[in-house]
């Protein structure tokens, strides 16, 4: 099994993507602000440039949630609907039992559903796609009920959630306050972290992580329920965002969450990718949806478009890392 | 016979369980009938559908997590065809649908075989994809539906009046597809390739060629579902609905183990009729529908949990 | 003479093949002629299973033919072999789990009737038609495999390892109505271990050596001798073997103490003591149990009877994590189930350091890396290409999955064939490293498929055949001839 493979184009571009993700991926990012530029003349600004940043922000939050279940060969679709819960429960709660009891019970009904789709998976082994989406669906009723008795008592948006959601700083979105320590966090516990190399060590081979003495369904556990989390303080970021609490507020964002975390290089099967290239494939989906817009593309050649990406990338990276 | 009741004790305990809910049905509202039967029937029909197709896809060794989104494909194609078609137009238009689906499974089925991808991140892949294209024929509900085909499944047989005919049609549907093909070698083909590939290869089956008309079965069961939709509704709808979740649990209840194999089809029908059955029953106990929507999603995420356990189970013994 | 007009049914020659950087087929060859029975045979890694997988077109050679009646054999799949009149037998059945026997017929398009007469004649006339194959034991469905292939008239019928399941009174008729098959002027391959067998029905014997085939011989009564001899390739024998002092038997508890352990049907019932400070070498031809054995020990499967004490504390392991706790860590014999292909060396070898709950915090990175630079260090990796462990060598990936378990610190070290596949220098530095480890207190199982390693390595030998432990050898009187026919259960006495 020694390799003396003859590198060919092929192979060394492989081995690029592997080695520097970020470097095509930056190029890509940068090649498409091109392209906008060429299309609309005169839309790069500082403006732009930091709402560009704003909107991206919550989907590379969310991102981050599939970056780490994408490591262990896993997926998280319970995310958008995670973040939904916690920002709904946060406007209507608010008003009643004020700004702290209501994020606490948020974040708690967020960590709830991380801790259901940690006992599927981890315990039941159940596909996490599968799990998930069913939690998604569960948790969505468990909405709809609750709004039923809610409805009446009006709607409050904590001030701080909209000064970090729609303000902005030096010409930067104030977002970046939560998002650049949490970035750091992220990028920091996946190389240095005991938990974010295991990560690793089970998307790259679950059984040799086992035999090394990995209780694997303990990482799994506590991986599903620290994404519901993250899930959840990108719904209460959205919130300040959008400014309305919808019952399908963060929904939309399931699956751009998926495509940023392919396309930034994370290998759906584990063991490969990070979250410094989730964070430019996030940029990247934000300039590709804004320059749709402006082809008025409309949602569902969006949709197909992030599908055949999706699909696409992973066939790619088969091929690349496909040895022998 | 002995022999065929204990192979089949899993479904015979499914249809003693359906039958004891509808008593309980009829226990707590005495005057449920024919109508109560007929709107259970009708609500049940593109559940069981796609429930059919996951079901074959599923003892053939996969999965196909883009039925749902199928579903809209073939129902707003149907239901923008059909407006203001005529009779004869509409009966082409049903057979192009169907057609449509069987491609839409092929595609499926082809890109897993050809580009190796595990079938589980193609057919997430596609289900964004058929969701697109479903959003492209028609961005909201609408369009129409020819009065024959409503016909087919709204209200009783003539004759034997407390018989829906939603349930006539979807057995009827299908008979004349899966029984041929459960009796030629095609049938054997599937449950060998869901078996035990390797062992399937050896015995001579073309396994890529096998799998890929497993996918298309599925999104031809996947376009009838979406026909029923529009069938029942009279309109197209381009968000799918909770089907795949549903017919995954419904397959999984039916005994149909996941990883392939095993079980057949009157299990996973069966488990359908079941899983409406307590939706229904839960309402007419004046449940909050969105509080039964819960307690039914409760079951079958818990009837999957149980599935993948002894689907582990079974892979170490 | 590819072009001379043969009399063998079946005809291959000069067969090679090579997956990546190893050699599995050199020049293999190999003639079936009619009425005959052929043995093909070879040790551990000769190159039995790839050449078999050619011959039925699993496989593609890279050089070589096979013709089979006179002409080229365009064979790429099963079915497409069974056309050419050639049937295989494989190792493990190739029946449909979930179809009931008659199913299975159907599925290959095997006729009822005649399979119903072998089914007889093989000795499980009772067998019902609508059985599960999953209903069945094993050995009913190596018979039901063998009818399946008699029913469709070979021509030629290739048989691998068909009696390893059997019991005796089966195995007598089965090697009856192989035999009766060449009688009748069919041809039969039949790869396997056992002497006996091949002595009671085979005609000739091909034997592989290095994916060589390098003896075609006549079966008659002594000719044992003459395929071990074979088999070991001569001057092997006379390995460098450094002549080490006997070591005093310890008198203490043993580090591991193994009784009558069982598990699956390969292992049956093997104990063994094992020391501080000893190097045990396990010797046993392919599927004898020992694969079990190993995972028993590291955890990764659960025993069905016996026992396991470490320094005398009986001990059951429910995961791997339990055994590596008790100080038994495993090198698997596929450096694939070990290895995180995708990561560093500095991960693979970290990862029992952060394994559990309360080193998943921030990782002490001084530290790790002067525990894995150590171990990098012992082992001399050579870490030139260290991004990606896939891009290493063999050697030095098998390498890596030793260090991690030095980076952990050895106290048992389950080594299984740890040097297949590696380059003689590796093997080498192998064989120093395990000598240290036992030297500095460490006890080493080191299982191999190269005889001549337990002279080298090793203090004593435990032999397994059949799951049974047939013998213990000391590594002085070890030489490969002795390990061999003991492996082959030659030297066994006589059951009581």
């Amino acid at each position: 099994m020694t390799m003396t493979d003859t590198p060919t184009a092929m192979n060394r571009l492989g081995r690029l993507m592997v080695d520097r993700p970020l470097l095509p991926l930056i190029g890509l990012l940068i090649l498409l602000v091109a392209v906008l530029a060429i299309l609309n003349p005169g839309v790069l600004s500082m403006f732009w440039a930091s709402n560009t940043l704003k909107i991206a922000i919550p989907l590379a939050m969310l991102a981050a949630c599939q970056t780490m279940t994408m490591l262990t060969g896993g997926i998280d679709l319970s995310v958008g609907t995670a973040a939904t819960i916690a920002a709904y429960l946060t406007a209507t709660l608010a008003p009643l039992i004020g700004v702290p009891p209501a994020i606490a019970i948020a974040l708690a009904a967020a960590i709830l559903i991380g801790l259901v789709n940690g006992f599927g998976i981890a315990i039941c082994r159940v596909h996490p796609l599968i799990m998930t989406l069913g939690t998604a669906l569960i948790a969505t009723g468990c909405l709809l009920v609750y709004q039923r008795y809610v409805i009446a008592t009006g709607v409050l948006i904590p001030d701080f959630l909209l000064w970090l959601g729609t303000g902005r700083t030096l010409g930067l979105p104030n977002s970046l306050a939560l998002f650049i320590p949490f970035a750091i966090l992220v990028i920091w516990a996946q190389r240095r972290s005991g938990f974010g190399r295991l990560l690793y060590a089970i998307g790259a081979n679950e059984a040799a992580a086992r035999l090394s003495g990995v209780r694997v369904w303990q990482v799994h556990f506590t991986l599903y329920t620290l994404s519901s989390l993250i899930a959840g303080v990108t719904g209460l970021l959205y919130l300040g965002q959008i400014k309305t609490a919808s019952l399908s507020l963060a929904l939309p964002l399931d699956l751009p969450s998926v495509a940023a975390a392919v396309i930034g290089g994370t290998s759906i099967f584990g063991g490969r990718g990070g979250y410094g290239g989730t964070i430019v494939g996030a940029l990247i989906l934000t300039v590709l949806t804004s320059m749709l817009t402006l082809m008025q593309i409309p949602e569902g050649g969006r949709r197909i478009l992030f599908g055949l990406i999706i699909l696409a990338v992973t066939a790619l990276f088969i091929r690349l890392t496909e040895r022998n | 016979m002995k022999r065929w009741i204990e192979a089949n004790t899993w479904t015979l305990g499914l249809a003693v369980l359906l039958a004891a809910l509808l008593l309980l049905t009829k226990l707590i509202q005495p005057d449920f009938g024919a109508s109560g039967l007929d709107s259970l029937a009708r609500a049940a029909l593109p559940f069981a559908l796609a429930t059919v197709g996951m079901a074959i896809v599923v003892i053939a060794g996969g999965i196909d997590l883009s039925i749902a989104a199928m579903m809209a494909v073939a129902s707003v194609t149907g239901a923008v065809l059909m407006d203001g078609a005529s009779d004869g137009q509409s009966v082409v238009i049903v057979i192009g649908v169907l057609l449509l689906g069987l491609a839409m499974g092929a595609i499926n089925g082809a890109l897993i075989v050809v580009s190796k991808v595990p079938d589980i991140v193609v057919t997430l892949a596609m289900l964004f994809v058929w969701q697109g294209v479903a959003l492209l024929i028609l961005n909201a509900p609408g369009g129409g539906a020819a009065a024959w085909l409503r016909a087919l499944s709204a209200g009783g047989v003539p004759g034997i009046d407390w018989l829906p005919r939603a349930v006539v049609f979807l057995a009827i549907v299908t008979a004349v597809i899966w029984i041929p093909i459960r009796r030629s070698k095609l049938g054997l083909r599937l449950y060998a390739i869901g078996s035990d590939p390797l062992a399937a290869f050896r015995s001579g089956v073309p396994v890529g060629q096998t799998r890929i008309i497993a996918y298309a079965l599925c999104g031809l069961f996947a376009a009838l579902g979406g026909l029923s939709v529009t069938m029942s509704t009279g309109i197209g709808e381009p968000i799918p609905g909770p089907y795949l979740l549903a017919s995954v649990a419904a397959v999984v209840l039916g005994g149909v183990v996941l990883g392939g194999g095993r079980g057949g089809l009157l299990g996973p029908i069966l488990a359908v009729f079941i899983l409406r059955t307590v939706r229904m029953d839960l309402t007419l106990l004046s449940v909050d529908p969105n509080v039964a929507a819960i307690i039914e999603g409760t079951i079958m995420v818990a009837v999957v949990m149980f599935g993948a356990v002894l689907a582990t189970r079974g892979r170490k013994t | 003479m590819p072009d001379a007009p043969s009399d063998a049914v079946l005809d291959a020659t000069g067969v090679a093949k090579r997956f990546g950087a190893v050699q599995a087929l050199r020049n293999a060859s190999l003639q079936v002629k009619a009425g005959q029975v052929v043995a093909l045979m070879g040790a551990n890694g000769a190159g039995k299973s790839t050449f078999v997988k050619i011959l039925t077109g699993v496989l593609k050679p890279d050089a070589g033919h096979v013709r089979i009646k006179g002409r080229d054999s365009t064979v790429v799949n099963p079915a497409g072999a069974r056309k050419w009149g050639l049937v295989p037998v494989y190792q493990e059945p190739s029946l449909i789990p979930d179809l009931s026997v008659a199913d299975n017929l159907r599925l290959g398009d095997t006729p009822m009737e005649p399979f119903r007469h072998w089914i007889g004649e093989l000795g499980l006339p009772d067998l019902s038609s609508d059985a599960l194959i999953r209903s069945l034991p094993l050995a009913s469905l190596r018979i039901v495999d063998l009818a399946r292939a008699l029913a469709l008239e070979p021509d030629v019928l290739l048989l691998d390892e068909l009696t390893a399941a059997l019991p005796t009174d089966l195995v007598d008729r089965v090697l009856k109505v192989v035999r009766a098959q060449a009688d009748q002027g069919r041809s039969v391959i039949y790869v396997s271990h056992r002497f006996n067998e091949i002595a009671a029905i085979c005609d000739r014997a091909t034997v592989l050596r290095d994916g060589l085939t390098v003896g075609d011989v006549a079966i008659e009564p002594g000719i044992e001798e003459r395929i071990v001899e074979m088999m070991l390739g001569g001057a092997v024998a006379a390995a460098v073997a450094e002549d080490r002092p006997a070591k005093p038997l310890p008198t203490a508890i043993p580090r591991l103490r193994v009784r009558s352990l069982k598990t699956g049907t390969r292992l049956t019932d093997v104990s063994f003591d094992l020391h501080k400070g000893e190097v045990l070498g396990v010797v046993a031809l392919e599927g004898q149990g020992q694969d079990e054995l190993f995972d028993v020990l590291a955890g990764n499967r659960r025993a069905s009877a016996g026992t396991v004490e470490v320094d005398g504390a009986p001990k059951t392991f429910h995961h791997p994590a339990d055994a590596i706790a008790a100080g038994l860590t495993l090198v698997p014999g596929d450096r694939a189930h070990a290895l995180l292909m995708s990561r560093s060396v500095r991960e693979n070898i970290a990862v029992p350091l952060l394994a559990r709950i309360r080193t998943w915090g921030a990782i002490r990175m001084g530290d790790e890396a002067e525990k894995v630079g150590a171990a990098i260090e012992t082992l001399q990796i050579d870490t030139r290409a260290q991004g990606e462990v896939r891009r290493l060598s063999g050697g030095n990936q098998q390498k890596v999955t030793i260090a991690r378990w030095i980076a952990k610190g050895v106290q048992t070290l389950l080594l299984f064939d740890p040097t297949r596949g590696i380059d003689i220098r590796t093997k080498r530095q192998i064989y120093g490293l395990v000598r240290d480890l036992a030297d500095q207190g460490a006890a080493v199982l080191f299982y191999t498929s190269e005889l001549a390693e337990i002279r080298l390595a090793c203090d004593r030998a435990v032999v397994i055949f059949n799951g049974r432990v047939v013998d213990i050898i000391d590594a002085r009187d070890a030489d490969e001839a002795t390990l061999m026919r003991a492996a082959y259960g030659l030297t066994e006495k006589a059951p009581a």
